[in-house]
């Protein structure tokens, strides 16, 4: 591996982090928007001036923002994300089980999707505007149209209640067993399948076809090749990094779904724990998980970017 | 252009979502009830009374439903059309000022865009009082971002052509530039995005209501009504999935008109094809 | 072409009896286009074309773009691109119909007895594969040899084309190789398996003219001494008389003459190749330079990036009214950033622009509009300098509009001049840019400039992208708008034939600088610097044997130098 190579990775990397540190004042200063009093929207209009000062207290709201930010960010990079205010508890205990749960829901989801999306997509390209594509490219449409818990109640609607097949809640604890476990999130997992395979399938066709356009696809073909040692040995090598890509960013795309699919399915990840602080307006705790989501967001991107980098002859073979 | 030669999706398009719009609009005259009218017990069957049955709290569901495609669509167009104008202003006065202004802009939207939509909402949404308001500021301030990519990266295309370099050479102003030269060729794919936009502004408003956190009791949009009547599928009783498929035919008939609106769009280069 | 030599390799029978390889007969092809928001139609690009080609021999298709030459040529292959169907006719290869050979047998053939050689080599490459392996890649799968023996041959051909470190240029890759050196590359792949026919579509064309020479002498000896035949398609008939023994002129997918190539050059029988080899020929008379001229351009230097990337090099040109000024040069030489640099688009570093004796503002947006009104520019690209959704009547009108002030019936009744004087009628005033031809477009573009009454024309390749007869047309009405308009060109172009029809004095450019500048008659006069002689002993001249002339020419003359 060149120095090129390793120069253009770390720089994407120290970008990243960069990306990161503005994410987290971003979402810092989210929070800090409201016009008026954090404390007095918390506690509502009746709250008393004592249980109003408590708040501020607590909240380190007589501090300037600044101040608050670098006493946050900077627990935060100790492993302390603070204690949740509706509850007191530590908040980095309980987004530990949480995230287990929920990158375990999302890699069942991603173990049957990307392969299926890519084997799908391949397909298309294969009867490019033949039947078999235009189907899969019309129901790609259909289903980026469709919104998760429409997918999840028909799901529950027929595999929990009508056949009875699945659990319609999907209930695990630290001491499910690995069965138990996988059984539960199979519909979670099939519904957030769903939701990112028909976009990513679409993105695979997309770059693969641009892929079999190139004129070096046509040299080979005029070389008397067959059709599949084509894609093996020309197509192949300059389409893994589009279709890394692809993948990275819908795994992206699948931490957005896992939030309602877990609200639907009851499922204890870190989208529920979201949700429901959200509605409590535990600040600390929606600061704390919103960015860890975004950090796992970058953290996809960075590595999209990265295969591209790694794959890229004209980077590993300078001149 | 003839009516026969818009494809049959494209009509089957048009149809839903004039028939949606249609019942949005007039949406007290339509509904057979009142949208808070309790009119029978909880969770009826569909019947000839009560077409598609009736809610979690004994309410017609159809008259519901009309109102909640009045109270989804009313926010949705007015996150659109904020998300719109905002982003696509932006996009082409960075295009064409370019400097300082392109890149600050194009800096802080790609930041924004480094967190995703949903999160991002909640983050905002947990400190901010939950009405209409907030919400459309809310999505259309964050799905703008997007409009803005889409019209700065248009218009930038644009903006290097000959006949745009040609118009400068001529002298003439910024003004005629963007409205004149740019604005008429960069117009199609801008109302292909706005169905787009649009698409991601109803299931948005309808994650955010089904999650609790969109539009309050007692009104309903369609992804509250969800919310609403999602007890009932345990039971067997499929209310909740009505407003579910209305939003994912809404949803698929913008699609297919935006899809045509892409599709006609004449290449750019306004060459012989 | 010498004495053809016996082929050990066995061939299919039935073909003895004639040393016919290639035997095309009634060829039809047709494709179906998509036009946006109308239903699919079936076009037909090849009608019913028949040609034979012998062992060895070389046979030059020629035509403008649509004459359906690619796709003659690939259907040689049993090879039609994009939606193109072979839909009649037969296509005969070593005895036998390979319309009918099946995929298996199409594959067979492909890359052992056809090899193909694309216009752009940078793209036929694969980007991930390193040069020798994709060379000797239809070699070892069609098993004609083993990787040792098909490496060594690989490198003699390398050597043959004379490339660089013939023995290492393998290991490359794509993007670490020049242009020109790509394109010789792809000969030798195709050579490699030692084809009995080779299709070379467009090889040169989109090389400078200094390299393309190198390129076509390599080509034309690695056939002779392979003894291979091929099929050259090109739109420049100067090129194919160099290494054709036959020539075939098609135009809208239809056979036009057929010959050899001495007869087609100089005895034209049809119209249209008599159009075509006559096409250079424009007989303009130098006129001196007046004693004044009215735009100076001063020691102009000039840079892209902030000064980092020195694309001019203290160039002066002086430009005399109603005349025309040639700057001449290959890719890469600055001879469009000359025209950046004086219209301010690109405000030079250091240098100065006068204009009737005053010094022009170095940055367009400080010109004031009378500054603007009198330099015009015509673009290379008609198609992309007009906007797509303003009618013909719009796109004069404005100028009108801008400058003069004209509104309604008289900015009409001038349009309707105008389009008089590009000898296009008044009816296209509603008509949009899209509905126009090439040519019609370009001249659009011209009144689109002269709307202005400007006292200079820029006109940056302006004829380039056009068939040659449609290029003619454009360089005469430019020619006699001229006489009429009094009006000045600084006609920017890499052919040296466009600077002799239209040209009164000539600069040739190269990386930057003027080398060379006077009166059009002074700088094509020997004695030459050593930079135009490469330049002008490039262009291919229609005339046999001027390869190996040049070739030879060129090598005394560097020897000298």
């Amino acid at each position: 591996m060149s120095s090129p190579i390793l120069r253009l990775v770390a720089q994407r990397i120290l970008l990243g982090l960069v990306l990161l540190l503005a994410v987290s004042v971003l979402i810092f200063a989210g929070t800090q928007i409201l016009p008026g009093d954090v404390a007095q929207a918390i506690l509502g209009q009746s709250a008393t001036p004592e249980a109003l000062a408590n708040l501020r207290e607590q909240l380190g709201l007589n501090d300037p923002a600044w101040l608050r930010y670098v006493h946050w960010l900077w627990g935060i990079l100790h492993g302390d994300f603070g204690t949740a205010q509706s509850s007191g508890l530590d908040i980095a205990t309980s987004i530990g089980t949480r995230l287990k749960n929920t990158l375990f829901l999302a890699a069942c989801a991603a173990i049957v999707a990307v392969p299926l999306a890519i084997v799908l997509g391949l397909i298309a390209v294969r009867y490019r505007n033949g039947f078999v594509d235009k189907l899969i490219s019309g129901l790609a449409l259909a289903s980026t149209s469709f919104p998760e818990f429409f997918i999840g109640y028909v799901l529950i609607y027929f595999f929990a209640v009508k056949w009875q097949i699945f659990p319609s809640i999907s209930t695990v604890d630290d001491s499910t067993p690995f069965l138990e476990r996988l059984q539960a999130v199979v519909l979670p997992a099939t519904a957030l399948t769903l939701v990112v395979l028909a976009h990513m399938m679409r993105m695979t066709r997309a770059a693969i076809l641009n892929v079999m356009q190139s004129a070096y696809i046509e040299t080979a073909e005029l070389k008397g090749l067959k059709a599949f040692d084509i894609i093996r040995k020309h197509a192949f090598p300059n389409a893994i990094a589009p279709v890394v890509n692809v993948v990275m960013l819908n795994l992206a795309y699948l931490i957005v779904g896992v939030v309602v699919v877990e609200v639907i399915f009851v499922y204890p990840g870190m989208g529920q724990y979201l949700v429901d602080h959200v509605a409590k307006r535990d600040v600390p705790v929606v600061q704390a998980v919103g960015l860890i989501f975004a950090a796992v967001y970058i953290t996809l991107n960075i590595v999209a970017d990265i295969a591209a980098i790694v794959a890229n002859p004209r980077l590993r073979h300078p001149k | 252009m003839a009516l026969r030669q818009i494809p049959v999706t494209a009509w089957i398009g048009l149809i839903l979502t004039g028939a949606f719009a249609f019942c949005a609009i007039f949406a007290p005259w339509v509904a057979p009830h009142g949208n808070g009218e309790i009119v029978g017990d909880v969770w009826e069957p569909m019947s000839a009374a009560h077409w598609l049955g009736t809610d979690n709290l004994g309410r017609d569901l159809i008259s519901r439903m009309i109102y909640g495609a009045r109270i989804t669509m009313e926010i949705a167009v007015a996150a659109t059309a904020l998300s719109f104008s905002l982003g696509s202003i932006l996009g082409f006065s960075a295009a064409v000022f370019g400097g300082w202004f392109d890149t600050l802009m194009s800096r802080f939207v790609d930041l924004l865009m480094s967190i995703p939509t949903l999160i991002f909402g909640l983050v905002v949404l947990s400190v901010l009082p939950t009405n209409a308001l907030t919400l459309i500021l809310v999505m259309g301030i964050l799905d703008s971002t997007r409009v803005y990519r889409l019209s700065r990266a248009v218009a930038v295309d644009i903006n290097v052509m000959d006949f745009v370099e040609a118009a400068k050479l001529r002298g003439e102003g910024k003004a005629w530039i963007i409205f004149r030269e740019i604005l008429p060729n960069a117009l199609s794919p801008l109302v292909a995005e706005l169905g787009v936009r649009f698409i991601f502004a109803v299931l948005f408003l309808s994650a955010l209501s089904f999650l609790g956190l969109g539009v309050q009791p007692p009104d309903s949009d369609w992804g509250g009504m969800v919310k609403e009547n999602k007890d009932g599928i345990v039971f067997g009783i499929p209310a909740a999935l009505i407003p579910a498929a209305a939003i994912a035919v809404l949803a698929i008939s913008v699609n297919l008109v935006a899809d045509w609106v892409l599709n006609r769009t004449t290449s750019l280069k306004g060459g012989r094809g | 072409m010498a004495g053809k030599q016996a082929k050990t390799r066995p061939m299919a029978d039935g073909q003895a009896s004639s040393g016919k390889l290639l035997d095309i007969r009634n060829l039809r092809i047709e494709a179906t286009v998509y036009p946006p928001g109308e239903a699919p139609k079936t076009i037909t690009l090849v009608h019913d074309v028949s040609l034979t080609l012998e062992k060895g021999k070389v046979l030059g298709l020629i035509g403008e773009s649509g004459a359906g030459k690619s796709t003659i040529g690939l259907s040689s292959m049993a090879y039609g691109r994009g939606g193109v169907r072979i839909t009649g006719g037969e296509v005969i290869l070593n005895g036998r119909d390979i319309m009918k050979a099946g995929p298996r047998g199409v594959r067979a053939l492909r890359g052992r007895e056809v090899c193909y050689v694309a216009q752009s080599a940078a793209a036929a490459f694969n980007p991930a594969h390193k040069l020798i392996d994709q060379v000797v890649e239809a070699t070892l799968l069609h098993g004609t040899a083993n990787r040792a023996e098909a490496e060594k041959r690989a490198v003699a051909l390398f050597k043959k084309l004379s490339l660089p470190n013939p023995e290492t240029i393998g290991e490359r890759y794509p993007h670490q190789v020049s242009g020109g050196q790509l394109q010789r590359v792809m000969t030798a792949m195709a050579l490699c398996s030692e084809p009995d026919l080779i299709v070379f579509d467009e090889p040169t064309t989109a090389l400078d003219v200094t390299t393309q020479i190198d390129v076509l002498a390599a080509i034309k000896d690695a056939i002779r001494d392979t003894h291979v035949a091929a099929l050259y398609i090109t739109h420049d008939l100067a090129v194919v008389a160099q290494v054709s023994d036959e020539i075939m002129v098609l135009r809208h997918g239809r056979l036009v003459e057929w010959g050899g190539t001495r007869q087609i050059i100089k005895e034209p029988r049809q119209e249209y190749t008599n159009a075509l080899v006559s096409v250079h020929e424009i007989e303009h008379q130098e006129q001196q330079p007046g004693t004044t001229p009215f735009l100076s351009v001063k020691n102009v230097t000039a840079a892209y990036g902030g000064g980092h990337v020195k694309v001019l090099k203290n160039v002066s040109v002086d430009i005399y009214p109603a005349q025309t000024l040639a700057v001449v040069g290959e890719s890469g030489s600055g001879k469009s950033t000359l025209a950046r640099a004086i219209t301010g688009l690109l405000p030079p570093e250091q240098g100065t622009v006068t204009f009737d004796g005053r010094p022009l503002a170095n940055r367009l947006a400080d010109r004031p509009k009378e500054d603007l009104r009198q330099l015009q520019m015509i673009y290379q690209m008609a198609d992309v300098a007009m906007n797509p959704r303003q009618t013909v009547g719009t796109i004069i009108g404005r100028p009108l509009e801008f400058y003069f002030g004209m509104k309604g019936r008289e900015r009409d009744k001038r349009v309707a001049e105008l389009l008089d004087e590009i000898e296009m009628g008044k009816g296209f005033i509603d008509r949009y840019p899209a509905e126009l031809s090439g040519g019609q477009k370009q001249r659009v573009c011209i009144a689109r400039s002269l709307a202005a009454k400007p006292k200079l024309i820029i006109c940056d390749e302006v004829t380039s992208a056009l068939d040659p007869l449609v290029a003619h047309g454009i360089l005469k009405l430019l020619l006699n708008l001229q006489q009429v308009e009094k009006v000045a060109y600084l006609f920017i172009t890499h052919d040296l034939a466009t600077v002799k029809s239209i040209a009164d004095s000539v600069a040739v450019m190269y990386r930057g600088e003027v080398v060379r500048y006077g009166s059009k008659s002074k700088v094509l006069t020997p004695p030459f610097d050593a930079y135009t002689d490469l330049l002008l002993s490039s262009v291919p001249e229609m005339e046999i044997g001027w390869l190996e002339k040049a070739i030879k020419g060129r090598r005394m003359a560097s020897a000298g130098n």
